[in-house]
């Protein structure tokens, strides 16, 4: 019969080990987003009620609700999602399916990564200049938006190329052999199977600007403004702002409110996450091949 | 364009190729290669794997055009005309039929995938799509299997199905030229058999340039065959000639017996 050699039972050790050390890793990775989502339910819950969530600041922000800042940051991610994602897929359709393969692309694939390693803070400082004071559109969603559009735009164009290149190229082949163009193929066959792909690459990337402050601190966002932006010339408050002010900036603010804040804010990201997984998870049901 | 001065001889020759070489990024991939495809004929082309048989195939419908690093040299006459000369390489390609090795079915309904090509063209009209449709799939032999279920997605049909799929698909461009790359490789023999009963009917419509690995596929088909060998054109030879030993080079001779590939 079989005798495990002594390697083979030092193998089976090693392996355990390693095992427990991946395991463990995983675990301290866990541990924070636990924590942080623990401490903000526990600490913000009490502060959310219909009235926290759409009624105006009191008191200099010490009382009251956050509708502004709410619908403020609706407002900027909206807004900066229509201005990135027809460009940043339109860039990435032409990278993808259309641009040889040579020194140049690869240059402008580089310098897109890049892009998306920019600091935020340096971005906002580009939007002061470019939107707010060169295009002239003044302190403003508008200016705002632009702002993290130009901030989300490489991870828009990285989304997208990713999605697109998931349809074979067996797929496009047989299309350009029938005599297609490039462009019949994307619509017929690229797009139609990648679409859901980069929706939910977007949504996910676009979720997370919901979230900067920094981009949006000197471009449009306000310190406090009690009431409802009626366009994207208008200033807004925004709740990353809004968090950071309350925390920082107001005495006397009850401790409740910005762990309250922070608990809607975090919530919007995980609801818009939540969504893209479903998302996700319904289109790899029906795969088409 | 002139009329050639050999307007007679080159109104029975589909292809016509001359001198023709092909590089990818520099590096020789098929050179010399002069030969005439016969109209109305299956023409059979033979050889191992990387002799450049799926590069010469490139070479007549113009796929250099999306194929990065490919250069091809020579030329290549369709129907009498240079492709080259076709300033709309993508009208050729609608009148060139292609079948690939592995079955690519479209991620679309088989409906769909037949009538992609009348689609792509400009065509809308519901009934004549139909009929379209049915006759590429009767032609295919596959219009029995799958009549009842014409919504559903030709690419998760069966390998032997898809590939029949492709080849309505093909039928469907209405094509001058049918290149044929190795089709039987992911196709059961049956189905294989059934396909070649097709392309037997179909070469009085169409030419059909047939790639094969199976040497046996080109003798029970081919009217002509060509030995590619190592990126180069060993010989063209009727292909009963070339199966009872007449074959012009020993290294073909060599081939057709199984001694190498």
């Amino acid at each position: 019969m079989f005798e495990a050699t002594a390697q083979n039972r030092r193998n089976l050790k090693v392996e355990g080990l390693f095992r427990l050390l991946f395991l463990w890793m995983t675990c301290m990775l866990i541990l924070p987003v636990a924590l942080i989502l623990g401490v903000l339910i526990v600490r913000g819950g009490p502060a959310i009620s219909w009235e926290f969530l759409f009624t105006q600041p009191l008191n200099n922000m010490t009382a009251g609700g956050i509708l502004p800042a709410l619908v403020g940051t609706v407002w900027l991610v909206v807004v900066a999602l229509i201005a990135s994602v027809p460009v940043g897929v339109a860039a990435a359709l032409y990278l993808s399916e259309y641009a040889p393969d040579n020194r140049l692309t690869r240059a402008i694939n580089l310098a897109i990564i890049n892009l998306a390693g920019v600091p935020s803070i340096v971005h906002a400082l580009f939007g002061l200049g470019a939107f707010v004071i060169f295009f002239r559109f003044g302190t403003s969603i508008l200016a705002a938006s632009l702002t993290l559009a130009v901030m989300t735009l490489p991870v828009v164009i990285v989304a997208t190329r990713e999605s697109l290149q998931t349809v074979p190229l067996a797929f496009r082949e047989a299309c350009w052999n029938m005599g297609a163009t490039r462009w019949q193929t994307i619509r017929k066959i690229v797009l139609p199977n990648s679409i859901s792909g980069i929706l939910t690459g977007v949504i996910l990337e676009v979720s997370r600007t919901s979230g900067e402050t920094a981009p949006i601190m000197f471009t449009g966002a306000a310190f406090f403004l009690p009431f409802l932006p009626q366009g994207v010339l208008d200033q807004t408050m925004a709740m990353s702002l809004h968090l950071f002010v309350i925390s920082t900036q107001v005495p006397d603010v009850p401790e409740h409110m910005p762990f309250g804040v922070a608990l809607v804010l975090i919530s919007m990201v995980l609801a818009m996450n939540g969504i893209s997984i479903a998302f996700r998870v319904y289109l790899r049901g029906r795969k088409k091949w | 364009m002139s009329v050639p001065v050999q307007a007679s001889e080159a109104l029975d020759c589909a292809i016509e190729v001359e001198d023709l070489a092909i590089r990818y990024h520099g590096k020789l991939a098929l050179s010399r290669v002069t030969l005439q495809v016969p109209s109305h004929e299956i023409f059979g082309i033979i050889g191992p794997a990387n002799s450049g048989k799926t590069s010469f195939l490139r070479a007549i419908n113009r796929m250099d055009l999306m194929t990065a690093g490919m250069e091809v040299s020579g030329s290549v006459r369709v129907e009498g005309r240079d492709v080259r000369s076709w300033r709309n390489p993508y009208a050729l390609r609608q009148r060139i039929g292609v079948v690939f090795p592995l079955p690519v079915g479209l991620p679309l309904s088989i409906y769909d995938n037949v009538a992609l090509s009348s689609r792509l063209r400009g065509m809308r009209k519901k009934a004549d799509l139909d009929l379209i449709v049915e006759r590429c799939l009767r032609r295919a032999a596959l219009w029995d299997e799958v009549k009842d279920r014409l919504d559903s997605l030709g690419s998760l049909l069966s390998g032997g199905q898809q590939q029949r799929l492709t080849i309505a698909r093909a039928l469907s461009q209405d094509p001058s030229i049918l290149l044929l790359d190795e089709f039987s490789i992911a196709v059961d023999p049956v189905t294989t058999m059934r396909i070649e009963e097709v392309l037997a009917e179909l070469k009085s419509e169409m030419t059909i340039v047939l790639v094969t690995n199976l040497v046996q596929q080109a003798r029970r088909l081919a009217s002509q065959t060509a030995f590619f060998l190592t990126g180069e054109l060993v010989e063209v030879t009727e292909t009963e000639a070339m199966f009872e030993g007449g074959a012009q080079d020993p290294r073909t001779t060599a081939y057709v017996e199984g001694k190498f590939g």
